[in-house]
């Protein structure tokens, strides 16, 4: 094939699209601007350098694109237009995300840690809608990381991913040394391709870039360093930038375990952890501000060679499978046998659901014009009490304290702010109480009713017997619903 | 064309039935039977029938090895319950019904695809494809790009690309599957009548020619009135049982 191939130029066609400017020309890949009559969404077209399409490698990744992107949907991916083949030219046509990748944003690296937890949560919000939708990206790098105008982080190239529900292509042609470069996870040189946490990984070797200016493994496949990640710590980042804070070197360094088992299980949870710094729960990762010696390192690898690297049901996939399920507890005196029956129903479901994260929230109902303002002293003992209420809520249920986060929520529409708190954070589970009215009983419906209705994922209902022996008395979910 | 290719009925009209409702559901244009439509159930008569029925208008059907046992006798390799409920298969079927098994052909190739009971390298054989090497096998003894077969009784599809190593996916029920031209492809189907996959319901697949795109389907079916049926026959029991574990 490929011998009557006409090379891509300024004002040809390609299937009814017109080529108008070469944008960028990459190693395998060319893309171009393109056209199409009745189509007015900026569009790019992806063409495979001729020199590799009689490779079988580039080729295969150009061939796994093609099958996935068409399967792929939502503001975290470029939108599919058409992908197709003409005279042996094969092409692959997506929407046009203006602006730089993280690329460029790497070259004044170090950023701010805010920056960096910032941009990291982005990215980790768009790599778990990637892991919802069966796909597992496995060539997460700056490169390869776009942002939309709004801020929505949007992942392209998805020659190395993989799709858990249709065949994997590229196991045919992956050697050790292809497929895996300076941000490649541990198990992706063994060639596992079936964990997400891999693409956590990844992100994490992203964020200690963003934070230290330096890579911390080392380059490509065949540079020296490059296989240090089978076994080695990384130096931590506070040693390399003193501005970054514990809480972000935990987070970094938590990525960066060579046993996924000891990574976050979900994307979700790692953008959790980023949005929410105060609760991090700081381990040894921490404190260091030196690599971690001889025995560490070994101990480090030993662990994961033991538990292997594909250790057969260990995979958190899909991701759904280690969920962040959010406790809406009111903590307010009366409504103690309703937050006792909900400590039950979060109980039942952690237990099934080991590795869930938890996370108890309340509400404190402040009227519209305090919300920016209550900063008094008042104020934030109120805030403290409400949290140690709801610490106090959640110890019978002993679980393990990484596992476990709290919120007291300022907010002058309680289910709203539910809501806004379940979207932001992934929450893929709401277990609500009917008669947990959040302080006040809202006059434009329970609470509970209202967030069962409004939010983007399961919402559980508690009720207690007692509220059921009064249909007509409360104004709880049961009525408003 | 969207086709629907069918493997391993073994007299299971239940089965059959609700496969093929599922199949004119989803548009099927083309009936393809992969062999084994006898053995193991209690209706090889309707089974037949309805597959010969369909072959008038245009199906295609391949011999395997169970309707070789029906016309020829049971193999040496055949199981005694297996070749227990063959003779009891032989005593029912009409002249008419044998003279359609013993004009099916071991193979048929029908637009770059090659329709076959149990591998491409040697039919009547009855060697199955279970492992990456045996459809390495299968797939150098043809040039077709897609291969579809039957026989194991539990799905599995198998794609080789330019650098000719073999690999296996093991097909997610309801999911179209891409088979791309860059590849050739090997499907090994599910059964319609007696699953072995752990999970009770019929498989078939659509493969859509056209879109390049195949979808394994599984179909529950009324497992009780065909196992039912097996006991009333008198057939081995254990051929009733398993029909509600699918193992």
């Amino acid at each position: 094939m490929g011998a009557a191939r006409e090379s891509p130029a300024t004002g040809r066609s390609l299937d009814g699209f017109t080529l108008e400017e070469q944008v960028h020309a990459g190693g395998e890949s060319a893309i171009w601007r393109v056209t199409r009559e009745g189509l007015r969404l900026p569009m790019v077209m992806k063409l495979p350098t001729p020199q590799d399409l009689d490779e079988a490698g580039p080729v295969v990744g150009f061939e796994v694109e093609q099958m996935i992107m068409p399967r792929l949907s939502g503001p975290h991916v470029p939108r599919f237009i058409a992908a197709g083949e003409v005279d042996g030219q094969p092409y692959l046509v997506m929407e046009c995300i203006p602006g730089a990748s993280l690329d460029v944003r790497m070259g004044v690296a170090p950023l701010s840690p805010e920056e960096v937890a910032g941009i990291g949560a982005r990215v980790a919000a768009a790599l778990h809608d990637l892991h919802r939708q069966h796909v597992i990206h496995l060539d997460v790098t700056p490169a390869n990381v776009l942002f939309r105008e709004g801020g929505d982080a949007v992942l392209i190239d998805f020659g190395r991913a993989r799709h858990d529900q249709i065949p994997d292509l590229m196991v045919e042609v992956l050697t050790r040394e292809t497929g895996t470069d300076a941000y490649s996870s541990p198990e992706q040189v063994f060639r596992v391709r079936n964990d997400p946490r891999s693409d956590v990984f990844s992100l994490g070797v992203i964020m200690y870039e963003l934070v230290t200016g330096a890579l911390p493994f080392g380059g490509a496949p065949g540079s020296t360093g490059f296989r240090r990640r089978l076994y080695a710590e990384p130096d931590p980042p506070r040693g390399l930038n003193a501005a970054c804070p514990d809480w972000l070197q935990e987070i970094i360094l938590r990525c960066l375990e060579t046993d996924p088992a000891r990574r976050y299980a979900s994307a979700a949870q790692l953008a959790f952890a980023l949005q929410n710094p105060g609760q991090v729960v700081l381990t040894g990762r921490a404190e260091s501000t030196g690599r971690a010696g001889f025995l560490s390192a070994a101990g480090r690898w030993l662990r994961y060679a033991v538990s292997g690297p594909s250790a057969a049901g260990t995979v958190p996939w899909p991701p759904n499978a280690v969920p962040i399920i959010m406790v809406a507890v009111d903590i307010s005196a009366g409504e103690e046998v309703v937050a006792a029956e909900l400590r039950h129903a979060a109980q039942r479901i952690c237990r099934s659901e080991r590795s869930a994260r938890l996370t108890c929230v309340t509400v404190r109902e402040t009227p519209p014009i305090m919300v920016d303002s209550d900063t008094s002293v008042n104020g934030e003992s109120l805030r403290m009490q409400h949290l140690t209420e709801l610490i106090r809520w959640a110890r019978p249920l002993e679980l393990p304290v990484e596992l476990l986060s709290f919120h007291v929520l300022d907010a002058p529409d309680p289910a709203a702010a539910l809501v806004a708190y379940a979207r932001a954070n992934d929450v893929e589970h709401i277990v609500i109480g009917a008669r947990g009215s959040f302080p006040k009983r809202s006059p434009i419906g329970g609470v509970s009713a209202r967030v069962a209705a409004e939010s983007p994922c399961t919402v559980t209902v508690v009720r207690t017997m007692e509220a059921d022996r009064h249909p007509g008395g409360g104004d709880g979910a049961g009525v408003d619903a | 064309m969207r086709v629907g290719i069918f493997a391993d009925l073994h007299a299971n009209r239940e089965a059959l039935e609700a496969c093929l409702r599922h199949a004119r559901h989803s548009r099927v244009e083309r009936f393809v039977f992969l062999g084994d439509l006898v053995g193991y159930g209690a209706d090889p008569g309707w089974v037949l029938d309805t597959v010969i029925d369909l072959a008038g208008q245009g199906a295609l059907a391949v011999l395997g090895n169970h309707d070789a046992a029906l016309l020829n006798g049971p193999e040496r390799t055949m199981s005694e319950d297996a070749q227990a409920v063959v003779a009891w298969s032989r005593a029912r079927v009409t002249p008419a019904q044998r003279e359609f098994l013993a004009g099916l052909p071991l193979s048929r190739e029908s637009d770059g695809s090659l329709y076959v009971h149990a591998n491409a390298w040697k039919p009547g054989g009855w060697e199955y494809v279970a492992t990456t090497a045996e459809a390495r096998r299968s797939l150098d003894a043809t040039r077709c790009h897609c291969t579809f077969c039957g026989h194991l009784h539990v799905a599995a599809l198998y794609h080789q690309g330019a650098v000719e190593r073999v690999a296996e996916f093991t097909p997610v029920a309801g999911v179209g599957i891409p088979l791309g031209v860059h590849h050739r492809w090997l499907a090994v189907m599910g059964a319609v009548g007696q699953s072995r996959d752990g999970n009770p319901a019929a498989s078939y697949a659509v493969h859509d020619t056209a879109r390049r795109e195949l979808i394994f389907h599984r179909v529950p079916f009324d497992v009780e009135s065909a196992a039912r049926k097996i006991l009333e026959a008198g057939l081995p029991a254990r051929f009733a049982a398993r029909l509600a574990t699918g193992v």
